[in-house]
């Protein structure tokens, strides 16, 4: 990979980072709140809806989850290699396929609000 | 003429077993795999919400609703915050260093720093969703 491209990657990795870190416990907690039977206001449909479907609640969404997913596939990718997996170039078009797919629903359902 | 360099044998797939320090390391590296549930788990969410309608949403916060979810999310939170959360912070001076001319800001302060803004931005989050109301 060329250094160019090679900065590219590891800025949205290290951005990504940097907000799963900051902002998923939060989330996995409300996961938790919302499986314990315990939704919180802010989660019901009418709620949701309208946060959702302001642009600021619109852009927040995409960005936190569109990193995010770019940064779990580019350390997956090198978690394969470390669990002895040599064949990178497979599992590169793998993983950033699938976070290129996740983006892509993520903007079609946010589109669609 | 180049002579061939020794390679060490190493095991491919389990060379970080005999090492805390690369265990360690194996395990904060797995955390992509939790990011990539609950990125999964929020475009689900996203789905039934573009739907347009309440009770798709409704049958989604149900399908979330079991004794496995919870046991699985209690767990995912304990390790995400011991070896995703804790450790991008413990590693943040490294990574991003901050420098104000030949002074460099102690690694402590910025470690804090991520520890009071994580706090923060997680209140706000849970207020953003109305836990924090009564």
């Amino acid at each position: 990979m060329s250094i160019a491209r090679k900065s590219v990657v590891w800025g949205l990795f290290a951005a990504g980072g940097t907000l799963s870190a900051f902002l998923f416990p939060a989330v996995i907690a409300l996961f938790l709140l919302v499986a314990l039977g315990r939704v919180p206001p802010g989660l019901e449909f009418a709620n949701l809806q309208a946060f959702a479907g302001h642009w600021v609640g619109k852009s927040a969404l995409f960005l936190v989850i569109f990193l995010s997913l770019w940064h779990a596939a580019h350390r997956l990718r090198v978690v394969f290699h470390d669990f002895g997996v040599r064949r990178d170039k497979a599992v590169a078009n793998a993983v950033y396929l699938v976070a290129a797919i996740g983006t892509v629903m993520t903007a079609f359902y946010l589109y669609r609000i | 003429m180049s002579r061939q360099p020794y390679v060490r044998p190493m095991p491919k797939a389990s060379w970080y077993l005999g090492n805390a320090r690369y265990r360690r390391y194996m395990l904060r590296e797995v955390t992509c795999l939790l990011v990539g549930v609950y990125c999964a788990l929020l475009i689900w969410a996203l789905a039934a919400l573009s739907s347009g309608s309440p009770e798709r949403w409704g049958a989604f916060l149900a399908a979330q609703q079991n004794t496995a979810m919870v046991v699985f999310h209690a767990l995912a939170l304990v390790y995400y915050l011991v070896y995703m959360t804790f450790d991008w912070f413990k590693l943040a001076p490294k990574a991003m260093p901050v420098q104000f001319g030949e002074q460099k800001l102690p690694g402590s302060v910025i470690v804090i720093g991520h520890y009071v803004a994580w706090i923060a931005v997680t209140l706000f989050v849970l207020w953003l969703a109305g836990v924090l109301q009564t």
